[in-house]
C-alpha cells in the first residue's frame, strides 16, 4: 500500500445549464495566447455529438487511451515504445487544427472606421493562423451547441453503440440532449504521459495534477493522439504541448479552479480522494471494460480507516489533507453514494473527473399516465435519455450503475419533497434505494443546496514541508522564460511564431 | 583553388562550424530550453507531410550514419577488415543514392508545402525556410556528386576525403591540402555541410539533439514528481542538496527535477 493524495472533481451533470461561463472564465485566464486561440482547456458539448475536437470519443480513429493485451498487460492504443517512436516523423493519428477549428477574428476595427457607406459595414472574419479573410467559417469550438446542425451528423456519436432505434432520436418531439463540460481529467493511469518520448509530462505526488513540462516538451505532439479525451492541445506558436493545469496556482493556495469558482449552476466539487498508488497498473488492467468502473473504485482508499490513515502519514501526506479527505465531496459522491462516474472508463486512464449522470423529463406525457410510479418517481427506464447512452459514456455500457444513480437522485426529490411539501419523513423511500434518511439529509445539503464550502474543500499546499525554503531564496518564482529575453526584438535563438496582423483585424489577446 | 581560400574552407572552417555547433547548443540548452523543439507543422497540415517527412527522415538518417561512419573510420580499420576500396565506393554510392533520392524527394514535398501553403508560410520564420532550403540544396549535391564519383568506382576520391576528415580529428595541418584538387562540387558539398553544422543552435535542427531515444529505456511508462526529495538521503534541509555546492536558485523547475521516474503509477 502507497498512499497518495489527489485533488479530484465531480461535475453533477443533473444541473448543468450549459452557458459556458466555466469555459469563457478558462480562457481568459489561461489561453487567451498566440497558439492555443483554439484551445479549450474547459469546454462544453451539447450530446449527442461529435463533439470537439470532431469526433473524439472514437478510438479506433484516434487512436486514444490503453488497450489489453493478451497477456494481460496494457499498452496505449497507439503502441507499445517502439511503435511510437516509429510514427515520430510523422504521427499517423495526430488530428489536424481543423479537426478543432481554424481560429478566427473579426474586423472590429471596421465597424468603428469605416465611411458613410450606402450599406452596414460588416466585420468579416479573418483567419488566425494566415490572416487572410475567411469565406465561411464553417466549423467552431461549441458548434454543435443545442443540437445544431443535422441529426445525421450527431447520430455519429460513439454513445449510440447499442441504443436501440437510435433514429427516433433525430425526430424533434422524441429527442434528447444534455451538456457534457469537459476538461483534462488528471488520470492514475495517463496515456499522454506514458505516450511523451521526452518524459516531459508528469504526474505530481502531492495532488495529482497532471502538467507539461514546457521546458522538457520537444514537441513530438504523440500526447495529443495518446490522450483519449483529446484534452491536450499543441501549441502551433511555440512548438510545445499545453493542457489544462488544474488551476495549480489556485488549488495550491485552497482556492478552486477558475471553472469551478465561476460556475453559476455550482456543478462543481472539488475535494480530496485518497489511492493506493499500487494498486493502479491492476486496476486499469481489468479484463472485462464493464469490471473497469468497480476496479477504479477499488484505488480509492477509505479516509475514515485507521489503516489507512496511518499508512498515509507515513507516506508524507499531511494531516490536513487527511482530514479534507473525510470531509471530501468527491469521496461521498463517487464512493460513498455511486452517483458520480468516470468519463469513458474503458479507456482504462482511471480519469479523476467524474460526473453526475443527469435526470431528464420523461419520454412522454401519454406513456406518463400508464407508468410505474412511486412517490411521484418514475422508473428510470422511461426517462427521455436511454440509460445506454449513459452507459456507453459513463460505464463502458454496463447500464446497472447508473440507473441506481439515477434512482437514487429521484429518491432524493422525492424524500425531500414529502418532508417539505407534506411535513413527512418517510423513511422507506431512501431505504428502497439502499440509504439511510441520514444520507439522504447529507445528499440533499451537497448536491441540490451545494453551499461553496461543501463544494469545494481543498486544503492548502504544505510548501514549508515539502520544500526547503532556504534554498528558493532570491528566486523569481512563477514566470514564463519568453519575457526575460532581454531588451531587444532580436533573439539569436528564434522567437515563437506569431500571427499575422492585417489592418481592421482584432489583435489576439 | 587559391591556397588561402582552402585553409580557410577546409582547414578553418571545420572547426569553426563545429565549435559553434556545440558551444552555440549547449548556451542555448542552458539559457532557454522552452524554445527547444522540433516545431512540427504537421498540426496546421497534415497534407504531404507524412510523405514527405517519413522519406525526408529516414533518407537523411541513413546519410548521416553513412557520412559519418564512411568518413571517420580509420583507413587502416577498413583495411583490417579486409574491404576493398573499389566496394566500400560502391556501397556508399548505393546506399546513399537510394537514400539521398528518398531524402531529396521527402525535402521537396516539404519545402512545396512550406513554401506554397499559406498556413506553414505565415507561420514559418527566416530559420524554417532557410534551413529547408539548404538541405534541398545539399541534397541535389550530394546526389550531383555521384556523377563524378561514376569517374573513378575505385574509391581514390573516397580515400582523400576520409584522409581529410581524419586528418582534421587529429588536428593535421596537412588535411585541407588534400581537397585542393578535387571536383569544385565535392567541395561545396563540404562547405555546405559545414554551414549546416554551425546554423543548428540557432534554428529547430537542434531538435536533432534530442531525438528521444532514451524513451525506449524509460523504466515503465509512468512518470510523478515529488516536491520532497525522493531518495536523497543525503539531502539538507539548510544546505541544499549536498554535495552539489551552491544551493540551487533555480526554483520548482529544478527541485522538481528530483523526479521519481518510472517505477510509480502504472
Amino acid at each position: 500500500m502507497r498512499i497518495r493524495a489527489q485533488i479530484a472533481m465531480v461535475l453533477n451533470l443533473d444541473k448543468c445549464i450549459g452557458c459556458h461561463t466555466c469555459s469563457i472564465t478558462c480562457k481568459n485566464v489561461w489561453t487567451n495566447r498566440e497558439g492555443v486561440e483554439y484551445a479549450w482547456f474547459n469546454n462544453v458539448e451539447t450530446k449527442p455529438g461529435i463533439g470537439y475536437p470532431k469526433d473524439w470519443e472514437n478510438q479506433e480513429r484516434w487512436q486514444g487511451g490503453w488497450v489489453r493485451k493478451r497477456n494481460g498487460r496494457i499498452v496505449p492504443r497507439q503502441g507499445s515504445k517502439w511503435r511510437i517512436l516509429s510514427k515520430i516523423f510523422a504521427n499517423p493519428h495526430l488530428p489536424e487544427i481543423d479537426d478543432f477549428y481554424e481560429p478566427y477574428t473579426f474586423e472590429y476595427e471596421w465597424l468603428q472606421k469605416a465611411p458613410e457607406l450606402q450599406a452596414q459595414p460588416a466585420a468579416k472574419p479573418r483567419s488566425l493562423l494566415t490572416g487572410e479573410v475567411m469565406n465561411k467559417i464553417e466549423w467552431s469550438g461549441n458548434w454543435e451547441d443545442m443540437l445544431g446542425g443535422e441529426f445525421e451528423k450527431r447520430g455519429k456519436d460513439q454513445n449510440f453503440a447499442g441504443v436501440v432505434e437510435k433514429e427516433i432520436y433525430g425526430q424533434f418531439e422524441k429527442t434528447f440532449m444534455m451538456y457534457l463540460p469537459r476538461l483534462c481529467e488528471h488520470c492514475l493511469n495517463p496515456t499522454c504521459l506514458a505516450s511523451c518520448p521526452s518524459g516531459a509530462i508528469y504526474k505530481r505526488a502531492e495532488d495529482g495534477i497532471v502538467l507539461v513540462d514546457q521546458e522538457k516538451c520537444r514537441g513530438w505532439r504523440m500526447c495529443v493522439s495518446g490522450c483519449p479525451y483529446k484534452k491536450i492541445y499543441y501549441n502551433w506558436s511555440t512548438g510545445k504541448s499545453e493542457k489544462c493545469i488544474f488551476c495549480y496556482p489556485r488549488i495550491e493556495t485552497g482556492q478552486p479552479t477558475v471553472c469551478s469558482e465561476t460556475c453559476v449552476g455550482r456543478i462543481r466539487y472539488l475535494g480530496v480522494v485518497l489511492y493506493d498508488a499500487d494498486r493502479i497498473e491492476a486496476a486499469a488492467s481489468v479484463e472485462d471494460p464493464k469490471a473497469l468502473y468497480e476496479a477504479q473504485l477499488g484505488v480509492f482508499m477509505n479516509p475514515h480507516d485507521p489503516r489507512v490513515i496511518e499508512q498515509a502519514r507515513l507516506d508524507g501526506i499531511p494531516e490536513q489533507w487527511l482530514e479534507a479527505a473525510v470531509r471530501s465531496p468527491i469521496y461521498k459522491m463517487a464512493m460513498e453514494w455511486r452517483v458520480a462516474f468516470p468519463l469513458h472508463p474503458e479507456y482504462r486512464t482511471l480519469p479523476m473527473v467524474w460526473y453526475v449522470p443527469p435526470l431528464s423529463p420523461i419520454q412522454s406525457a401519454h406513456e406518463a399516465g400508464r407508468m410505474s410510479e412511486k412517490d411521484g418517481m418514475p422508473d428510470v427506464r422511461s426517462l427521455r435519455i436511454p440509460m445506454r447512452y449513459l452507459a456507453n459514456m459513463l460505464t463502458a455500457g454496463d447500464e446497472e450503475p447508473v440507473a441506481r444513480a439515477l434512482e437514487r437522485m429521484l429518491a432524493m426529490r422525492a424524500y425531500m419533497r414529502a418532508r417539505s411539501v407534506h411535513g413527512r419523513i418517510d423513511r422507506s423511500i431512501p431505504e428502497r434505494v439502499g440509504l439511510s434518511a441520514e444520507t439522504m439529509d447529507d445528499m440533499y445539503r451537497i448536491m441540490a443546496l451545494a453551499a461553496y464550502e461543501d463544494r469545494y474543500v481543498i486544503p492548502t499546499a504544505h510548501r514549508e514541508l515539502e520544500e526547503d525554503a532556504y534554498v528558493l531564496r532570491g528566486s523569481g518564482g512563477f514566470g514564463f522564460h519568453e519575457g526575460t529575453n532581454g531588451a531587444t526584438k532580436a533573439n539569436l535563438f528564434g522567437n515563437p511564431k506569431k500571427t499575422p496582423r492585417k489592418p481592421m483585424m482584432d489583435a489576439p489577446t | 583553388m587559391n591556397e588561402f581560400l582552402n585553409q580557410l574552407a577546409f582547414g578553418w572552417y571545420p572547426y569553426f562550424a563545429i565549435t559553434v555547433m556545440v558551444v552555440g547548443s549547449i548556451l542555448r540548452f542552458d539559457k532557454d530550453q522552452y524554445s527547444w523543439r522540433s516545431q512540427s507543422s504537421q498540426f496546421l497540415r497534415r497534407k504531404q507531410l507524412s510523405l514527405g517527412s517519413n522519406l525526408f527522415h529516414m533518407g537523411v538518417i541513413v546519410l548521416f550514419v553513412g557520412h559519418l561512419v564512411g568518413l571517420l573510420t580509420p583507413i587502416n580499420v577498413v583495411d583490417g577488415l579486409g574491404i576493398g576500396h573499389g566496394f566500400k565506393q560502391l556501397a556508399a554510392l548505393v546506399v546513399g543514392g537510394i537514400a539521398g533520392i528518398a531524402a531529396l524527394i521527402g525535402a521537396t514535398l516539404l519545402l512545396h508545402r512550406r513554401l506554397v501553403d499559406p498556413r506553414i508560410r505565415q507561420s514559418s520564420s527566416f530559420g524554417d525556410i532557410a534551413v529547408l532550403v539548404l538541405i534541398w540544396v545539399q541534397l541535389v549535391m550530394g546526389i550531383g556528386t555521384t556523377w563524378w564519383t561514376m569517374q573513378h568506382l575505385d574509391g581514390e576520391e573516397m580515400v582523400r576525403f576520409m584522409g581529410w576528415a581524419s586528418g582534421i580529428i587529429r588536428f593535421d595541418p596537412g588535411a585541407p591540402a588534400l581537397l585542393s584538387e578535387v571536383a569544385i562540387i565535392y567541395k561545396l558539398h563540404i562547405v555546405l555541410g559545414l554551414t549546416l553544422f554551425l546554423i543548428t543552435p540557432f534554428t529547430r535542427l537542434v531538435h536533432i539533439w534530442s531525438a528521444p531515444i532514451w524513451f525506449l529505456l524509460r523504466p515503465g511508462y509512468q512518470i510523478v514528481r515529488s516536491l520532497s526529495p525522493v531518495r536523497r538521503p543525503d539531502y539538507s534541509r539548510t544546505k541544499g542538496p549536498a554535495g552539489d555546492g551552491a544551493p540551487s536558485f533555480g526554483g520548482t523547475a529544478v527541485t522538481r527535477a528530483q523526479a521519481e521516474s518510472g517505477s510509480s503509477g502504472a
